[in-house]
């Protein structure tokens, strides 16, 4: 089966985040950039299965400017056999992200499309569902693990206080959390394979965003806290306050 | 023009807490933009109490029952309250962004072709216009946006927003929610074992790692969970989620859930830096370490230092005994 995996290139997660002059975006200086952890375990998923089933390839897809070159190609190296480029501006309008991979998910007609159950940047969890819904396509979101069956994925998902098993037809939009697909690290080999390996770049076809960063601005500061005191003997006082000052309890 | 649609998140047929919170909010961006708050729920038959939201502000709710809404069906609640949206003169429409909420919220948004700004911790409005801020790389900023679509779709953190009791009241509206075929089919629902709480939506959060030593001191947190009431959960740190010592879906930090509860116990964590980004909004912070150095020290309110296997029972303890009273 055919699978199209649906990544981003993000800061990596240790990454402290400076805010660049202009107020509205963030310094890229000396950020080291990853593909977004979740999208990992979204490659991994679909590798395994392909693996498994023998046939069928893993397309990567990503909307982004050219520095998502290096994120493609890590994915290549992971096991992707080719990957494909939309290149334009990323903005925090995931309807607009969502409309641009569809123009190039629609002429695929891939029978499961990918995604990581979020962006570790922007978290909004939303482009993945939002692709699904204009495709026409049913979506099971926050997935840990599933199985293909003839016509069918039968998904486990994170829930509310517990998991649910869910059952989809072909073809589904699926987004995947960390579970049972933990990522491998790319091989030598595979890194060197992915030098090789066919990375189609094409214009995006983005509509303006109708969201609009006006500032960003660091989280306010905490109050100075205090260390109330060593051991279990501190821990009166520690009631105490929270009761009293925090109003806590 | 000017009003707001609250989505009031039921379970079991009754309006959840978090609900108030959303049509408080809906209220004041309601007055903001010269309109009227609306809530709306969907749900299997046998919704009770949506008068309730009347309270919190909502001059209308309307009350969507139907067997195909018993369970949470995503496409079928999508088209259901989509046809709502459609029905109404809305300038917003607010969601919580709880699991459901997380997962409802973007099918909406691309059934109306209207963006969506998620897990908001403000939302307002001047002029006509929506603005929101909610926080980016897990916290640690916060994007204040414009939105310029109408409606604007946003979905509201859980914990944030003040469910303020103005006193007044709603007019009960029913009706026949427009239903679709479901396509997806929901096999089996297993509980997990203590707590039915996602940490995401907890007002207390306690939170262990490596300092916890071993998986099996765990009860040590979880009977200080118990010792504080209903409405906590426990959270965990990426390094013992990675170990295997607990389930992905207590992890705390960017790499897992951002959370903003009244309080927050860290425990046994030293404080990477995605960890406090994930946490960093709670209102009162808690750390339990036995390194002085610990940066978790740096946000917590309230620092004890040592062996949190020989505070936690006495902690648990005093807590009980002071709010037994």
């Amino acid at each position: 089966m055919n699978i199209t995996v649906c990544l981003k290139r993000v800061p990596d997660t240790e990454t402290r985040v400076r805010i660049s002059d202009s107020g509205t975006s963030i310094d890229l200086g000396g950020v080291k950039f990853v593909l977004s952890p979740y999208d990992e375990f979204a490659l991994e998923a679909a590798l395994r299965m392909t693996e498994a089933s023998g046939e069928g390839e893993v397309v990567a897809l990503t909307f982004g400017d050219t520095t998502s070159r290096e994120t493609l190609r890590s994915a290549l190296a992971m096991g992707a056999d080719r990957a494909v480029l939309l290149n334009g501006e990323v903005t925090m309008d995931g309807l607009a992200t969502a409309r641009a991979l569809v123009s190039e998910l629609g002429e695929a007609d891939v029978p499961l499309i990918l995604f990581g159950v979020k962006a570790a940047d922007d978290d909004q969890q939303q482009v993945g569902p939002m692709v699904a819904t204009l495709m026409g396509r049913p979506c099971a979101t926050g997935v840990s693990s599933f199985e293909l069956t003839d016509g069918t994925v039968v998904c486990d998902r994170e829930v509310e206080g517990g998991t649910e098993r869910i059952e989809l037809p072909l073809p589904a939009v699926l987004t995947v959390t960390k579970g049972e697909f933990e990522p491998r690290y790319a091989s030598l080999k595979g890194i060197m394979a992915a030098k090789r390996k066919p990375l189609e770049e094409k214009e995006a076809q983005v509509s303006p965003a109708r969201i609009t960063v006006e500032k960003l601005e660091y989280p306010p500061p905490r109050a100075e806290g205090r260390i109330v005191g060593e051991g279990p003997d501190a821990v009166p006082e520690l009631v105490r306050l929270l009761r009293e000052e925090a109003n806590a309890l | 023009m000017g009003d707001v649609l609250a989505f009031a998140e039921q379970r079991g047929g009754e309006l959840r807490g978090v609900s108030n919170e959303i049509v408080s909010a809906a209220a004041t961006l309601a007055a903001e933009l010269g309109g009227a708050a609306h809530a709306v729920v969907l749900g299997g038959p046998g919704i009770t109490g949506a008068e309730s939201v009347g309270a919190f502000g909502a001059v209308r709710v309307l009350v969507g029952e139907h067997d195909a809404l018993d369970q949470y069906v995503p496409e079928v609640y999508a088209e259901a309250l989509a046809a709502v949206v459609r029905g109404g003169d809305y300038a917003a429409v607010l969601f919580p962004a709880t699991a459901q909420g997380k997962d409802l919220a973007p099918r909406v948004a691309a059934l109306l072709d209207v963006p969506l700004a998620c897990d908001a911790t403000q939302v307002s409005a001047a002029d006509g216009v929506v603005r929101v801020v909610r926080p980016v790389y897990a916290g640690k900023a916060f994007a204040h946006l414009r939105m310029e679509a109408s409606p604007a779709l946003v979905s509201l953190r859980p914990n944030v927003f003040l469910a303020e009791n103005v006193g007044g009241t709603a007019a009960v509206e029913s009706f026949a929610p427009e239903v679709g075929t479901p396509t997806t089919r929901i096999l089996e629902f297993k509980a997990t074992a203590g707590g039915s709480v996602d940490v995401a939506e907890a007002s207390v959060i306690v939170s262990g790692g490596r300092g916890m030593k071993d998986p099996e001191n765990w009860h040590l947190l979880e009977d200080l969970r118990d010792a504080l009431g209903s409405d906590a959960a426990l959270g965990a740190s990426r390094a013992v989620v990675d170990a295997g010592w607990r389930p992905h879906a207590e992890q705390v930090g960017q790499t897992g859930k951002t959370v903003a509860p009244k309080l927050y116990f860290a425990v046994g964590i030293s404080g990477a830096i995605q960890h406090l980004a994930g946490m960093r909004t709670a209102q009162t912070i808690v750390a339990i370490n036995k390194d002085p150095d610990a940066p978790i020290f740096t946000v917590a309110d309230f620092g004890v230092v040592g062996d949190a296997l020989e505070i936690l029972p006495r902690l648990s303890e005093e807590i009980r005994a002071v709010t037994a009273d």
